[in-house]
């Protein structure tokens, strides 16, 4: 938006030499009034906030006080509607209103008072944000409604990545179920393979050999410093510091080499699956963790001599976006950003599965929970996984690395050349998959990004019935209207990347 | 917090063990929002997760006595932080009339999942303040996750395979 965009909608002191312009704002407005027509559109069809787009853009529009726009009925696609003063709507009415757009916890109490920060209604604009914006992570757009720079309300939109994976899930056994899920949250990939297979387990019921357990959290934990090491890069990106991105790329690098001699692949593994993991660990993996180790925790502190004490980079995240635990919670915002808030919520230490109670390791928590709270949960997450990834790597338990049943996982290359039952086992395996008991059952873990969520229903066959996956980022990203109340709009961009959603989870 | 005394609080429903939670409970639907009320009162600070299941094709699920299956399956998954527990909510939705009342009002959490529920397998959630699709498009007509939804196919032609007989 440039300059002269905003002056009619300022208009402080129409006394001075612009006096005739803000005294008839429609004439300055005119070549605007189609935008406004279209965004009123926008916002009526789209935002499902008749009142309040309709009524905000028109008064903007054609430069009338409210009291006038009283008799108004606008045409909108659901028919002829009155429009109202917003003075007169009922605060519970009012309330409605507000909590589609602004999600307030309901303990909150909503002064009227509050809802229009020092505003009329010919003040505010709504613009788009995304869903190609660079910073908005992916394809996540944001409907903005601005007081010139201040942020009032703000609509995240989502499913421009929707790609069905829930319906493809219940059309591929659950052996093939990995290779779906894998793709959702395309930064921590392990993440989503761990809580399928934990929910295809304790459908099965089968107990896993310690090795398999270890492995999984050795990986599980790899791959959170690689989620946060990326999440360092793109923060420092969104908030002007070049180098912390070429840093993060650089250490994630070393991380996902690792994951390539392992698992085969970079990113979309299917590595854990079902049963245990699809090979042992290579050969010489300690060095190779030891390596990434001790390397990631010396560049940590580099990252906090960079990031942590530089003036601009606190003046950008110190105070900004800031959320309460009581509203966190009442969000059902998980993971870091629950954390920053105070409340010291880790699902491996709360609720453990694998056997993360067997480690030593410290829950972060933040206390003010802005920006600067979730840049340091994050920062120092990544030492608490180099901590545990050297404790695991340290006690890895010898033995099988998947479990020896040979319904749920097939038997090795060599047997098939040998043993008949072997070769029936694989066929069955990879042409019907295996049967899971008929029962439902909710599984969550801690991803990078919160809990990770499976349930899972079985009818008995070898197709899950339903697969539903509670994405971190999908419910976090509800947390995105409080977070930027109030704010700046140049600050948005710092704060949407705060929460760190990933789209391919978002929208699934 | 002793769980035994704050939950005896909760209205009588039928209940059922599980593996991986605590509770299982499967209110009707008129009671439903009472009863999570009355567990975020005894302490379930969060709701984890909100989803829907169509259970068009697999009528015969295990139940507990008094609850009749319907086609429609709301899953509410409750997490308490003080107590360290989880509870599943299981409200039958029938065919006819998919509708349920909306949790936003006691957990606001629940708007993008309720929003996802309503796309993805049409629950109508009463009293939901934006009740709109969220992942599909907004002309999208039908709900993919229901089970007499069509899944699509895309034909492919192999280049070696043989033509049309």
């Amino acid at each position: 938006m440039s300059d002269d965009d905003q002056s009619p909608v300022e208009e402080p002191e129409p006394e001075q030499e612009q006096g005739a312009a803000a005294a008839d704002p429609s004439r300055h407005l005119g070549g605007y009034s189609q935008e406004i027509e279209d965004l009123e559109e926008l916002a009526t069809e789209e935002l499902g906030l008749a009142e309040f787009g309709s009524e905000g853009a028109r008064t903007v529009g054609r430069g009338r006080h409210a009291a006038e726009v009283a008799s108004l009925v606008a045409e909108t696609s659901e028919g002829a509607q009155e429009l109202f003063p917003r003075a007169d709507t009922a605060s519970s009415e009012l309330r409605r209103e507000v909590g589609a757009v602004l999600r307030l916890p309901e303990g909150n109490f909503i002064n009227t008072d509050d809802i229009d920060i020092e505003r009329r209604d010919d003040e505010t604009m709504i613009i788009n944000m995304g869903p190609q914006h660079p910073s908005t992570h992916g394809v996540l757009r944001l409907m903005l409604e601005l007081d010139g720079e201040t942020v009032l309300r703000t609509k995240p939109i989502i499913g421009y990545l929707h790609t069905g994976m829930e319906k493809t899930g219940e059309e591929l056994t659950y052996v093939q179920g990995a290779t779906n899920v894998t793709r959702m949250d395309y930064l921590s990939p392990l993440t989503n393979e761990l809580v399928f297979s934990m929910a295809t387990e304790a459908l099965l019921e089968v107990e896993l050999p310690p090795r398999a357990v270890w492995i999984r959290m050795l990986m599980a934990e790899l791959q959170r410093v690689s989620s946060h090491l990326m999440w360092m890069a793109t923060n420092g990106m969104d908030l002007g510091s070049t180098s912390m991105m070429i840093y993060g790329f650089r250490e994630r690098e070393m991380v996902l080499s690792f994951f390539e001699k392992t698992t085969g692949l970079r990113m979309n593994h299917n590595y854990i699956r079902p049963g245990g993991v699809a090979a042992d660990l290579p050969d010489g993996w300690q060095d190779d963790i030891a390596v990434i180790c001790d390397t990631v925790m010396v560049r940590s502190f580099e990252y906090d001599e960079l990031l942590t004490g530089q003036p601009i980079f606190r003046e950008r995240t110190e105070a900004v976006g800031n959320l309460t635990a009581e509203e966190a919670l009442s969000l059902s915002v998980t993971g870091p950003v629950l954390r920053s808030t105070g409340v010291p919520w880790d699902l491996r230490r709360t609720m453990p599965y694998l056997d993360y109670d067997k480690l030593d390791f410290d829950v972060i928590v933040g206390t003010y929970g802005d920006n600067f709270d979730r840049y340091s949960v994050r920062l120092n997450e990544i030492r608490e996984s180099i901590k545990m990834i050297r404790q695991i790597a340290d006690r890895m338990p010898a033995g099988d690395y998947r479990v020896q049943d040979r319904k749920v996982t097939p038997p090795p290359r060599a047997r098939i050349d040998e043993s008949m039952e072997a070769l029936i086992h694989h066929f069955k395996i990879f042409t019907e998959g295996f049967r899971v008991p008929e029962g439902e059952v909710y599984v969550a873990i801690e991803s990078p990004r919160g809990e990770l969520g499976c349930y899972m229903v079985s009818d008995g066959t070898s197709k899950p019935y339903r697969m539903h996956i509670r994405g971190p980022s999908f419910v976090n990203l509800q947390a995105l209207p409080v977070l930027l109340r109030g704010g700046l709009m140049a600050d948005a961009v710092a704060v949407i990347s705060s929460v760190d959603p990933v789209m391919g989870e978002v929208d699934r | 917090m002793s769980d035994a005394g704050a939950l005896s609080v909760l209205p009588e429903v039928p209940r059922l063990p599980d593996r991986s939670v605590s509770q299982l409970a499967f209110p009707h639907r008129e009671t439903y929002v009472q009863m999570v009320r009355a567990f975020r009162d005894a302490g379930f600070e969060t709701c984890a997760d909100l989803c829907a299941v169509d259970y068009l094709t697999h009528p015969g699920r295990s139940l507990p006595d008094g609850v009749k299956a319907e086609r429609f399956e709301v899953v509410v998954n409750l997490l308490s932080l003080s107590m360290r527990q989880r509870v599943r909510i299981r409200v039958q939705v029938p065919e006819g009339d998919p509708t349920v009342s909306t949790l936003t009002d006691v957990y606001s959490g629940t708007e993008a999942m309720e929003r996802e529920a309503f796309d993805m397998i049409g629950i109508i959630f009463e009293g939901h303040p934006d009740l709109t699709r969220i992942l599909m498009p907004e002309d999208w007509e039908g709900h993919p996750l229901r089970k007499d939804y069509g899944v699509g196919r895309v034909p492919v032609q192999f280049k070696e395979a043989p033509g049309p007989r």
